[in-house]
């Protein structure tokens, strides 16, 4: 992609985890790289606080009469799991992460445009999950993770107040990390550097980073309007004084189904990254590829009201939610078709962060599909409510999105830490997590067919078998996320130093140091070449 | 005007470089208080249109003439403090200093006005709507409680918008008393002046949804 040579000095000069090593100069880092391993640390504690929950959802539901004596603890517990999981991993994981790491980096960059703002937003997050933590330690939320009033602002027993706080909080941090990442994209991008010569990976971040710029806020005063109604009982949303429960699902959604987007889109980034460079193949349709993002992001901001067709809205605004639904599934259509185009004939090499990636295209289409079910107006009056919901999504959020974001990092690990991670292990990680996954979340497919409820503490004995199936799937996929835990941790100490660019890789980031220095590169790189310039000919002679 | 170095931070090629990177991120943040406020007259509108008869009855009990004064005070403010913008591009860091302090006695004024008279005012009034003893009863009293929740909460963020501007231009005030802008460098006085007009802009939607719409 690029043809700079980076000096040699480079080589001598300190990594960015060298530079300077007191606890201070971490916890006050501007340098894009550091606040990206702050946020990695902060988002793998909140990954399995939510887990803990989820865990012990799974244990209350392997009976019919539920393990758990008290049908509000439960409630509690899924509230804690969608909070957390939602707002404190799913939200920020990739682009904060892997997209504050990266970014710069692909663009030939030194760092963020607004290196302050980006640890300002750290702060923010930690000062965010901090009031959420204390929320639910001092007893929780039942509400669920969306906070519907009347029961959030009148009738629930849970610290609402707090819980919405928390949320509020983190929120300007994703503000200020889209922000920064816009500002960066547009000002920031190395000399030759255009548009189209960039990585789909900052296309995805960009679509992503428009929607937390224009979405988030929305989400913001609507939290602030659902406090005041519970702080003083008198509100907006209050029926009573002539207000409109319904408007804050309106408001809600508006944000919340963007946000599904925000969870996804960096996802794509990834295995847009993955799949040529795994396949040795230039990406299939690159100009699709990348404006299928904008046009998710685009499409996003007009399809809030599918989750709405139960909740008693005009029929005719159904329609149009409806059929604006079934168009996001083109551009995401196009972005499975190009990926599975640019295998074709390619040279397959079964990595980790390729068979994650693998994993990710069949489990997102599966449930990328199932969401065309529940646009179908007389299809999600059954499903609606209903574990088939549940399955949806999490085969989209978790099939999907934690998927490509241990294909990613597995993918930039060696860039990131400048060790390898050990191979086996990674692809045992990444076929542990694929069969638990499915054996946890298909029968919900089916439990949610045959008309269970979410968000109930017990059911009927009918229902027993796929839900035991459905837990004892749980626990292999817990040992499935345990594992990156400890072999990853295990590789900062003892993994095989990491060559500059492991995978032949196209791509600024891999034409410097692993880890790179702290300023990124020795000098700044020209762009001459577009991106995704495989097969390297070597191969292609071979092969010949 | 002068060809002095100006530094510039390390990821950035040139202070031009810099100095246009922190405008577009200003514009940005200003467009998310757009979609900010935004949500909150959308909220408002249509609660509105659902209770026109409480809206109106609530209405009629805001204090006009503070309203309106408030509204040429703060679009006064932002025109002094424009001006202050352009002795900043001419290097003229003493009379800018002087248009932040005239921009900031304004903001004072528009904040005491708001919240030391009307505010209080309204409670006198028995205006706000928690509580049992709200001046309104009847089947309008729904409506016009929650007309003053809108009020209460538009208002108030906007006063602490106010606030934070305020504190902002004072901080330009310092930096010109200490010499800091030159031709070459007006960076920060520009992109506090965005945000100062934005808050007028606010206001200029909050005026007419407060003061004047179903007033007659």
């Amino acid at each position: 992609m690029s043809t700079t040579v980076v000096v040699e000095t480079a080589e001598l000069e300190r990594s960015y985890l060298t530079d300077k090593v007191s606890i201070a100069s971490w916890l006050l880092a501007t340098d894009h790289k550091r606040i990206a391993i702050l946020y990695l640390g902060s988002i793998t504690f909140f990954f399995f606080i939510g887990g803990f929950a989820a865990a012990l959802v799974r244990l209350n539901l392997l009976v019919p009469e539920g393990l758990i004596p008290s049908a509000e603890t439960y409630n509690r517990l899924f509230t804690t799991h969608g909070v957390i999981m939602v707002w404190f991993f799913l939200v920020p994981a990739v682009p904060v992460t892997l997209g504050n790491f990266i970014l710069p980096l692909m663009l030939g960059a030194r760092d963020l445009a607004f290196p302050r703002l980006n640890l300002i937003s750290w702060y923010l997050f930690m000062a965010g999950g901090a009031v959420e933590l204390y929320a639910l330690f001092i007893g929780g939320v039942d509400t669920g993770w969306t906070f519907y009033p009347p029961l959030s602002s009148t009738f629930s027993q849970g610290h609402v107040v707090l819980a919405v706080l928390g949320v509020f909080i983190s929120g300007f941090s994703s503000i200020a990390t889209g922000l920064n990442f816009i500002v960066t994209i547009h000002r920031l991008r190395a000399p030759g550097m255009t548009w189209y010569k960039m990585p789909i990976f900052v296309w995805s971040l960009y679509s992503t980073s428009v929607i937390f710029v224009l979405a988030t806020p929305v989400l913001a005063i609507t939290l602030l309007l659902l406090a005041f109604e519970r702080i003083f009982r008198i509100g907006v949303f209050d029926p009573a004084i002539g207000g409109d429960p319904i408007l804050f699902q309106h408001m809600f959604w508006f944000y919340s189904h963007p946000a599904v987007y925000i969870m996804i889109l960096p996802g794509f980034g990834v295995i847009s990254e993955i799949m040529p460079a795994f396949c040795r193949r230039r990406l299939f349709g690159y100009k699709f590829v990348a404006w299928a993002s904008v046009s998710i992001a685009v499409i996003s901001f007009f399809v809030w009201g599918h989750h709405m067709f139960v909740s008693g809205q005009s029929l005719y605004a159904s329609v149009v939610f409806s059929l604006l639904s079934y168009a996001v599934a083109v551009p995401s259509a196009i972005k499975v078709f190009n990926w599975l185009g640019t295998m074709h004939k390619g040279y397959i090499r079964f990595d980790a962060p390729m068979l994650y990636a693998l994993g990710f295209i069949g489990l997102f289409t599966i449930g990328g599909l199932t969401g065309l079910f529940v646009a179908a107006l007389a299809a999600d009056v059954h499903l609606t409510q209903t574990y088939f919901i549940v399955a949806h999504f999490h085969y989209v959020m978790v099939g999907g999105m934690v998927t490509a974001f241990f294909a990613g990092l597995h993918y930039w690990w060696p860039k990131i830490t400048g060790r390898m991670y050990p191979e086996m292990w990674g692809r045992a990680g990444a076929l542990i997590i694929f069969l638990g996954f499915n054996v946890t979340f298909a029968p919900q497919f089916l439990l949610g067919y045959l008309g269970m409820p979410r968000r109930y503490h017990s059911y009927p004995p009918d229902f027993q078998v796929l839900n035991v199936l459905s837990s004892a799937g749980a626990t292999i996929l817990a040992a499935g996320y345990l594992l990156p835990l400890f072999y990853l941790t295990w590789s900062l100490f003892r993994g095989e130093r990491a060559p500059a660019n492991p995978w032949g890789a196209t791509g600024l980031e891999w034409q410097t140091p692993s880890p790179p220095p702290a300023k990124n590169f020795a000098s700044t790189p020209v762009v001459t070449e577009p991106p995704y310039t495989y097969p390297p000919p070597e191969l292609v002679q071979n092969r010949v | 005007m002068s060809d002095a170095y100006v530094p510039h931070e390390f990821q950035y090629s040139s202070a031009d470089h810099q100095a246009g990177t922190a405008v577009a991120g200003m514009w940005l943040f200003l467009a998310t208080e757009v979609l900010f406020f935004g949500g909150l007259f959308l909220c408002w509108i249509y609660a509105r249109t659902q209770n026109l008869a409480g809206f109106d009855a609530g209405a009629r009990e805001t204090e006009l003439w503070i309203g309106t004064l408030n509204t040429g005070i703060l679009l006064t403010s932002s025109l002094v403090y424009s001006t202050g913008v352009a002795f900043a591009r001419i290097g003229d860091n003493r009379r800018l200093v002087q248009c932040c302090l005239g921009a900031i006695g304004l903001g004072l004024a528009f904040l005491v006005l708001k919240f030391g008279l009307e505010w209080s005012d309204d409670f006198a009034k028995h205006l706000w709507p928690v509580g049992p003893d709200f001046k309104f009863t009847g089947p309008i009293a729904g409506g016009a409680r929650l007309f003053y929740v809108f009020y209460f909460i538009g208002t108030g963020l906007h006063g602490v918008h106010m606030v934070v501007g305020v504190f902002l231009v004072a901080m330009i005030a310092w930096r010109a008393r200490r010499g800091e802008f030159s031709p070459a460098y007006t960076t920060p006085v520009e992109v506090v002046g965005m945000y100062w007009s934005f808050v007028d802009v606010v206001w200029i939607i909050l005026y007419p949804l407060i003061y004047l719409i179903g007033r007659s």
